[in-house]
C-alpha cells in the first residue's frame, strides 16, 4: 500500500527514502513497484480518456445563453433566472432534436460555436499542431492522404504572421485542415474545407475572440484568434492576397 | 449585448453570471464527461449525467467562490451519477467482496507479463470497466485526471486516509483481472 503512496508522490521525503532502500533488498516489492509503473503508463497512454463530445459542449454552452428575444422581454431581473433554469432543461433537448431543421442563421451560430470550441481546445489540451513546422513546403504535403483536398498554406513570416504548423481537425461534420499562425504571442487558427457556398468576408466577435469567415477558390475559411480585430483582418487580407516571393 | 448593458447598468453583474459560470465550468467539461462515462459505461447516459450535473452546478453556483472548480464540478458529476446508478443500475453499486481475490492481491503478477497485456488496449479497457465503481472511480481520478489524494477525498467523500488503500486495492484488482484474462486465453 505504501508503494502506491510512493508511486503517487504522496509520501513525505523520509518515507520515500525508506521505500527506495527497501526496494534494494526486497524483490517482491520492487516487482509490485515495476508493475505499478507499467500500469500507470498503460492507463495514461491507452487512449482511455473520454473527451466530451462537441455536441454536448455546445448544448451545455447554449443552455446558459438566454435568447435575445427573451432578454428584451425580460421585465424583472429574477424572471431571467427562472427562464435560464427552465430553458436549460429543454433547450438542451431541443438543440439536438431540431439542429438539422434550424434556419441558416442558427446553423451559422452553431458553426461559430464549433470553430470557437475547436480554437479553445487547440490551446487547452496541448494539441496545437500535429505537424509543427514554419515551412509551408513541409506543412502542405503533410495533409496529403489525410484530407480529400489540398489546403493552401501561406508564408507570412515577413509580414509578422509566422506559420506554426498544421493540424487535422473536425468541424462542420467533416475533417478539415487546421493551420496555425502566430502574431506575437497570439495564436491564430485557420480552418478550411471545400464548399460550394459563397460567403463575403465577414468579421464576427464571439466570447472575446475575433473570427473572420470567407470563401475563396471553392474553400470555406474560418480564422479565429484573441488578436485584435484590426490585425486579424489584416492577416485575412494577406491570406486572400498572398504576397509573391 | 453592449447596448443592453449601457441601458441597464444595474443589472450588469447578473448579466455576467452565465458567462462567469461558463468560464468556470467549460474548461472542465472533458473531465466531467470522462468521469461520467467511466461511471455509467455508456455514451448517452454519460451525456445526460453531465447535463444534469451542469444544471445542478448552475443552481448552486452562488455558493461557489472559484477555488478548485474541477474538483467541485467532479463532485457534482459523481453525486449525479451515483443517484442515477442507484435508481437504474443497482447491481453496479453492490460490490461483491471476493475473499480469494482479496487474498491474491498481495501476490503481484509478473510485470513483464502484464506489460504485454497492458499493450492490449481493449483488454485494459474491459478490465477497467468491470472493476467495481468504487475502485474504478479512484483510478480514473488519479491516473486519468491526475487528482491528488486530497482532491480524490473531496470528490468521492472517502476519508483522506483511505484513498491510498483504496487505490492500492484498485490497482491490485485491475492487475489480477488482467492476469486472469491472460491465463484464460492460454
Amino acid at each position: 500500500m505504501l508503494i502506491d503512496g510512493y508511486v503517487d508522490g504522496e509520501l513525505d521525503p523520509i518515507r520515500n527514502r525508506e521505500i527506495e532502500q527497501h526496494f534494494q533488498t526486497c524483490p517482491a516489492c520492487s516487482t509490485v513497484f515495476d508493475s505499478h509503473r507499467v500500469l500507470r503508463t498503460a492507463l495514461r497512454t491507452g487512449s482511455l480518456y473520454r473527451t466530451a463530445p462537441l455536441a454536448l459542449r455546445n448544448r451545455v454552452r447554449s443552455s446558459f445563453k438566454p435568447t435575445p428575444t427573451r432578454k428584451s422581454l425580460m421585465g424583472l431581473p429574477q424572471w431571467r433566472w427562472v427562464a435560464v433554469a427552465a430553458s436549460l432543461a429543454f433547450v438542451s433537448v431541443l438543440t439536438w432534436r431540431v439542429a438539422l431543421f434550424l434556419p441558416a442563421e442558427t446553423a451559422d451560430h452553431l458553426l461559430i460555436e464549433e470553430v470557437t470550441a475547436s480554437h479553445v481546445r487547440s490551446l487547452m489540451v496541448s494539441h496545437l499542431v500535429d505537424i509543427p513546422s514554419s515551412d509551408r513546403h513541409v506543412v502542405k504535403p503533410w495533409f496529403t492522404g489525410k484530407l480529400d483536398f489540398a489546403p493552401s498554406v501561406a508564408d507570412l513570416t515577413e509580414q509578422g504572421f509566422p506559420l506554426v504548423g498544421g493540424r487535422l481537425d473536425y468541424v462542420n461534420g467533416r475533417a478539415v485542415a487546421g493551420l496555425v499562425y502566430k502574431r506575437r504571442e497570439h495564436v491564430i487558427n485557420v480552418f478550411l474545407w471545400p464548399s460550394a457556398a459563397t460567403v463575403e468576408t465577414r468579421p464576427i466577435a464571439h466570447q472575446g475572440y475575433h473570427l473572420v469567415c470567407w470563401t475563396q477558390s471553392g474553400m470555406t475559411h474560418w480564422a479565429i484568434s484573441d488578436l485584435n480585430s484590426r490585425e486579424l483582418q489584416e492577416f485575412v487580407h494577406l491570406l486572400q492576397n498572398p504576397p509573391s516571393h | 449585448m453592449s447596448l443592453i448593458r449601457k441601458l441597464q447598468p444595474e443589472r450588469s453583474s447578473e448579466q455576467d453570471e452565465p458567462s462567469r459560470f461558463e468560464e468556470t465550468i467549460l474548461p472542465h467539461l472533458d473531465a466531467a464527461y470522462n468521469l461520467a462515462r467511466w461511471l455509467t459505461r455508456n455514451d448517452q447516459d454519460a451525456e445526460d449525467m453531465v447535463q444534469e450535473a451542469c444544471l445542478r452546478a448552475f443552481k448552486s453556483f452562488d455558493g461557489f467562490y472559484g477555488v478548485q472548480a474541477k474538483a467541485w464540478l467532479l463532485t457534482i458529476v459523481r453525486n449525479t451519477c451515483y443517484t442515477w446508478l442507484g435508481k437504474n443500475r443497482t447491481h453496479d453499486l453492490s460490490t461483491s467482496f471476493d475473499e480469494d481475490l482479496h487474498q491474491a492481491e498481495s501476490q503481484a503478477p509478473d510485470p513483464q507479463m502484464l506489460l504485454l497485456r497492458f499493450e492490449d488496449h481493449q483488454a485494459l479497457q474491459q478490465a477497467l470497466e468491470e472493476l467495481p465503481a468504487e475502485f474504478r472511480e479512484v483510478l480514473i481520478l488519479r491516473e486519468l485526471e491526475g487528482l491528488s489524494y486530497k482532491e480524490i477525498a473531496d470528490v468521492t467523500g472517502i476519508p483522506p486516509g483511505t484513498v491510498m488503500s483504496r487505490l492500492a486495492r484498485a490497482r491490485g484488482r485491475l492487475k489480477l483481472s488482467l492476469a486472469a484474462r491472460m491465463n484464460k486465453e492460454r
